[in-house]
């Protein structure tokens, strides 16, 4: 009973904010009209029901591409916004846009894709020689990793005067979603399930690579499995809708701290609260200045430290 | 058998071990002894494959190390290292489950329940099933991880020092454990002790390492003496026979 209650709360809290994202906005729709009303109708199709599962594949993909990279790296405080995977992925974008502007989104995104890889390759060569027993060096260098990376960016995207694509790429917002040009967050979508089918494997991983070795895992495997999800996860989420930042962190550690860390049974509820906040998140911002839109990761910014401040300084209980 | 043959290791210009050549017999308790820093941890982790054989070879029955897949090993083999360290927050049932793993890959049979209630039996771990590793004490988390290495089921089981943090209890019933093991399932057991104490009165074989060389091996009886055991730790060391036990007493 007790361990199927966060899957039950989760869905039914998706399923509430669902409704409510679907029903809330600048135009007005209300469930007895919209059936007859053929322009509500389209509302509903071009834009809220994208909108709305676009927020759910954001958010369920990056908290899953968060706690991969949490176990893998074994360290609680890392995720691809504080890694220098988001700085890499935009690297690749700007090289991209400049270089061959006229490749279909496909392509873009698969380059912003390789530099990101290329820019957690330079992490994980980073933090090889950390001292294992200091476990705050890691987020730390990956902090100063990721600036050096987003300044380059900004440098670059300065002299080529493409500093408003920057804006839109760091900045994670919904509202230019409609149908025809979020679909390929499915993708995203897709990559976590995929991760839900490795799911002991990452939960074995976890245990360090000495363990998993001695249990029989193919550690490099599922290392680049697991790298190659985040980076991809991280290139869809840039190039369709702007970063998102702490959700792959939040999200994770707060799961971990009530469900503990065995993928197999926490992914779901991951997947689920990443989706659940980000939604919220953007919820929140249409209707906080209505009818202006305030952008759903500065939202979350505000959100998500607030429910990792109680989740650091609650008592835990026996 | 584990046949160890001209195995050297170096970490960068440090020779950590030189020229180790050795039998571990089946079927027996071995005790791996000597002072900190004597490569016993490097030895072990070769054996077991999670450190890359440099020069040498190492062979566990048919399997060569080095050679054998990640799995078959498994299957052949579990350790349980010195230092466990988890940065992960798994239950303790959860963890011994995955001891498992390398014989249903996640997909747990009746067999798999019946293994896992039993290593929580045997090392007493019932009353912590449900608890975080991280919010078990360290001695409790140890015998989570050799309860897991117990779940796997291998012909062998090499283990780094399990009996750091245990409690006097503990530490009996796991090495009665570790006796009926292989008396009684004819299991193969390499255990790394500092406490000269539990090696005398529970290993059938001694390996006695020192500066990453081999210093001694041979039957428990025939070669913990006085004098073997003085010059291993370059310090006083006397055996004391009472009727029944030899103590080894060293602390004064
Ligand atoms: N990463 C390392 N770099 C350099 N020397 C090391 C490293 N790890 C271990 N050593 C050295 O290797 C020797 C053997 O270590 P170890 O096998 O852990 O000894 P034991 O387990 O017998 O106490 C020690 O002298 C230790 O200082
Ligand atoms: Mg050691």
């Amino acid at each position: 009973m007790l361990r199927t209650r966060p899957y039950l709360l989760t869905g039914l809290a998706l399923l509430i904010l669902s409704g409510v994202s679907i029903f809330i906005g600048v135009g007005q729709l209300s469930l007895g009209t919209v059936w007859h009303d053929p322009a509500a109708l389209q509302l509903l199709w071009i834009s809220r029901i994208p909108r709305t599962l676009a927020a759910l594949l954001v958010g369920s993909s990056i908290a899953v591409a968060g706690v991969i990279m949490q176990l893998l790296v074994r360290n609680r405080f890392v995720e691809p916004g504080t890694t220098g995977t988001s700085e890499a992925a935009m690297l690749g974008l700007l090289a991209v846009t400049i270089l061959a502007p006229g490749w279909p989104i496909m392509a873009k995104m698969i380059v912003a894709a390789c530099a990101s890889l290329i820019g957690i390759a330079g992490f994980f060569a980073l933090i090889r020689k950390l001292p294992p027993d200091q476990p705050l060096m890691i987020p730390l260098v990956g902090l100063i990793y990721g600036g050096i990376l987003g300044a380059a960016a900004t440098f670059i995207a300065f002299q080529a005067d493409l500093i408003q694509y920057l804006g839109v790429w760091m900045s994670g917002e919904f509202s230019g979603v409609l149908a025809g040009r979020y679909e390929l967050l499915w993708l995203a979508g897709g990559l976590a399930v995929l991760a839900y089918l490795a799911a002991d494997q990452f939960t074995v991983a976890g245990l360090g690579q000495k363990a998993s070795l001695s249990l029989g895992l193919r550690y490099g495997q599922v290392l680049t499995l697991g790298v190659v999800t985040v980076a991809l996860v991280s290139s869809l989420v840039i190039v369709t809708v702007g970063i998102l930042p702490f959700i792959g962190l939040v999200v994770p550690n707060i799961v971990s701290r009530l469900m503990g860390d065995n993928l197999r049974q926490t992914l779901p509820v991951v997947a689920g609260m990443g989706a659940g906040f980000v939604l919220l998140s953007d919820i929140i911002g249409r209707v906080a200045r209505y009818p202006y839109e305030i952008p759903a990761g500065t939202v979350f910014g505000v959100l998500g430290a607030v429910v990792f401040l109680w989740l650091l300084l609650r008592k835990p209980h026996a | 058998m584990i046949d160890i043959s001209g195995v050297s290791y170096a970490i960068g210009k440090a020779q950590i071990l030189k020229d180790v050549s050795l039998h571990i017999p089946c079927g027996q308790i071995t005790a791996l002894i000597g002072p900190n820093g004597a490569g016993k941890s490097t030895l072990l982790n070769l054996m077991s494959g999670q450190e890359p054989l440099q020069t040498g070879t190492v062979s566990v029955d048919a399997l060569h190390i080095g050679q054998t897949r990640p799995r078959d090993l498994a299957l052949k083999m579990a350790v349980v290292a010195q230092h466990v360290g988890v940065a992960s927050r798994l239950r303790v049932r959860d963890l011994i489950s995955f001891g498992r793993w390398p014989h249903n890959q996640g997909r747990p049979t009746a067999a798999d329940h019946t293994m896992i209630a039993q290593a929580l039996d045997r090392f007493d771990l019932n009353a912590l099933a449900d608890r975080f590793l991280d919010e078990v004490s360290g001695g409790q988390r140890q015998r989570a991880f050799v309860a897991m290495a117990y779940a796997q089921d291998t012909d062998w089981l090499l283990l780094d020092e399990p009996l750091n943090n245990l409690d006097l209890r503990h530490a009996s019933r796991l090495m009665a454990e570790l006796h009926r093991l292989a008396r009684e399932q004819d299991k193969s057991i390499v255990i790394v002790l500092h406490d000269l104490n539990y090696a005398v009165a529970w290993a059938d074989h001694v390996v006695a390492m020192k500066n990453g060389a081999l210093a001694f091996e041979g039957a428990t009886q025939k070669v913990t003496n006085a004098e073997n055991l003085s010059a291993l730790y370059d310090t006083d060391v006397r055996l004391v026979q009472t009727e029944d036990e030899v103590f080894v007493a060293h602390h004064r």
